[in-house]
């Protein structure tokens, strides 16, 4: 705050000089133009500072006496500013001249606005030791003045800058809008491909456990064969679980062979009715069932041409039957051993196919264009694919047939239910496995 | 009309030549088929052949195979085979391989497969010599 006082005291002693010059405007560039050496930017700009006020203050008093007094020449006011606007010439002369384009205005106007104080705290920006001048920047009161012709500079400059402040003010509403725009058309296609999404998976991408619920033919589009499989495939995995049940309850509440064979002869024919679908997704996609694409993730580690061994159902049902006669145990062995001879030799079929395909493929990649032919050639192997899951397929039911004609019913039952449970296991695994992957904080623990 | 009716004779004997190439074929592809105790028709690119071969092979049997593309007459002999299937091959389907044990038309992979897997297959080929153990 002394800083202040001190201030105001220099800036009074420089104001009665000026007062002085201001009464005698004729010989400022004799008088003053020595003194006007001393006369730093900084100073200058308190000059400036000051005149401000005091005009403000002038002005407040004045106020209407100015305004009575306009027409008559030389007003004070005028007067002021024509001083000041000599003092700029001579600075401008003597070289310390600060070229800051709101001299002019300010020089101009006296006009105590809401201009003045952007003039005023810039001017007091210029010189860092003053910075504390620009708190008490003065709310000067916007009281117009009268309209001058040197006033009209001025009024173009200010006019000027509000029309380019208006400018960009609009400028960044558009801006703004269209930014919120753009928001809102986001939002809303993140809404829309969420009830696509949602649409998909309820509408025919029905498997239990698979996570991977969508399927997309490589061309990207959906296959209405291969759409309708999956939607057929999740309901034969609930109809096999059922049946799974009930010969769990057949077995434990011993019923007769005449009902387990009942039982069996349907279980049979739903694995049948599976074979069935399969036929007619190959038909559709043979790539995407031999692929796996339906199965879950575990189930998918044992694939065999589109799906389990022979060999393996085997295996897997023969522990779980009860004590076998001799007969029994030779003509398994002899199923095992056919059956085993069938895969390798189907195996074999189909290494001899994918190593055709890759000939088939153009083999010289250096040369470029058309490859109709070759395609052609290969598109006739995926037919060959088809009967080979055709032909693996027949084997796993004549299998199971057979498997049923040598067991007892009571057996075959046992087996079936072995298979069925197995299976359901294997299933229950892979969820299991895909839940732990997502979440790795899932307790593996499970009470069964 | 003397023209149409020697056309049509001569429509009727191209039909005659036609029906007794197939019947040569016919008879080609039993004699064929009788010379050997497994005989195998087959087409050189054909996976499923392969797999007809591999599959006998592994058993222990030696059979004999024709590659119809390997034959001039093989389209015929494929037609004549076709007509022994029966109707129930729709012509777009392969017709090889096919598999005659002892003479016998055995028929196509799944018949084999089916006859493998019920037990009736190795008798078969014990029966026609092809297999001794």
């Amino acid at each position: 705050m002394e800083a202040l006082k001190l201030f105001k005291e220099r800036i009074n002693n420089h104001k009665e000089k000026l007062l002085s010059l201001a009464s005698n405007s004729a010989d400022i560039q004799a008088k003053y133009g020595p003194s006007l050496r001393h006369i730093t930017p900084a100073v200058l700009a308190a000059y400036r500072f000051c005149y401000c006020r005091w005009i403000g203050s002038r002005a407040i008093g004045l106020g209407v006496d100015q305004k009575m007094h306009a027409n008559k020449p030389y007003t004070n006011d005028e007067r002021y500013k024509r001083i000041l606007m000599s003092l700029e010439v001579l600075a401008k002369r003597m070289g310390i001249y600060d070229p800051f384009h709101q001299v002019n205005m300010w020089g101009d106007s006296f006009k105590i606005d809401g201009s003045l104080n952007s003039i005023a705290s810039p001017m007091f920006m210029m010189k860092p030791g003053m910075q504390n001048k620009s708190e008490c920047t003065p709310h000067e009161s916007r009281e117009p003045s009268g309209d001058d012709q040197e006033n009209d500079k001025a009024d173009s400059k200010v006019l000027r800058r509000q029309a380019q402040n208006r400018e960009a003010a609009r400028k960044c509403r558009q801006r703004k809008k269209a930014y919120v725009q753009q928001l809102e058309t986001s939002r809303v296609k993140l809404v829309q491909l969420e009830l696509e999404i949602e649409k998909a998976k309820n509408q025919g991408m029905y498997i239990r456990s698979a996570p991977d619920v969508s399927y997309m033919g490589s061309s990207g589009t959906m296959n209405p064969g291969i759409t309708l499989f999956e939607l057929e495939y999740g309901q034969w995995i609930e109809e096999q679980d059922r049946q799974n049940v009930e010969l769990r309850n057949a077995l434990q509440t011993h019923e007769s062979d005449m009902q387990l064979h009942l039982l069996v002869e349907s279980c049979l024919s739903h694995y049948s009715n599976l074979f069935r679908m399969k036929a007619e997704a190959a038909k559709a996609d043979v790539f995407y069932l031999i692929s796996g694409a339906w199965k879950t993730s575990v189930e998918r580690l044992f694939l065999w041409i589109g799906g389990s061994r022979p060999s393996q159902l085997l295996h897997i049902i023969v522990p779980q039957l009860e004590p076998l006669t001799d007969q029994q145990i030779v003509r398994i062995n002899n199923l095992r051993r056919s059956s085993q001879q069938a895969e390798d030799a189907l195996s074999l079929g189909l290494d001899k196919l994918q190593q055709s395909l890759v000939h088939n493929i153009p083999s010289d990649p250096l040369v470029l264009g058309h490859y109709g032919f070759e395609m052609a050639a290969a598109m006739d192997k995926g037919e060959a694919l088809e009967g080979f899951v055709n032909q693996a397929d027949h084997l796993r039911q004549q299998t199971l047939l057979h498997m049923s004609r040598i067991l007892t019913s009571r057996q075959a039952a046992q087996g079936l239910l072995a298979m069925g449970e197995y299976f359901h296991r294997l299933r229950t695994l892979s969820s299991l496995w895909t839940a732990q992957s997502c979440d790795p904080s899932f307790s593996t623990h499970l009470s069964n | 009309m003397h023209y149409q009716v020697e056309s049509a004779a001569a429509a009727w004997s191209y039909l005659m030549r036609v029906r007794s190439m197939e019947e040569d074929q016919m008879e080609r592809v039993l004699r064929l088929a009788s010379q050997s105790a497994v005989v195998i028709f087959s087409v050189s690119s054909c996976c499923m052949c392969h797999a007809m071969k591999r599959l006998f092979c592994g058993m222990g049997v030696n059979p004999t195979v024709h590659e119809l593309d390997q034959d001039p007459k093989g389209k015929d002999m494929e037609r004549a085979l076709m007509r022994l299937l029966g109707n129930g091959i729709n012509s777009t389907a392969a017709v090889v391989p096919v598999v005659f044990i002892g003479g016998k038309l055995v028929g196509s992979m799944d018949r084999v497969l089916a006859f493998h897997i019920s037990g009736t297959l190795v008798p078969l080929l014990k029966q026609a010599g092809a297999l001794w153990l």
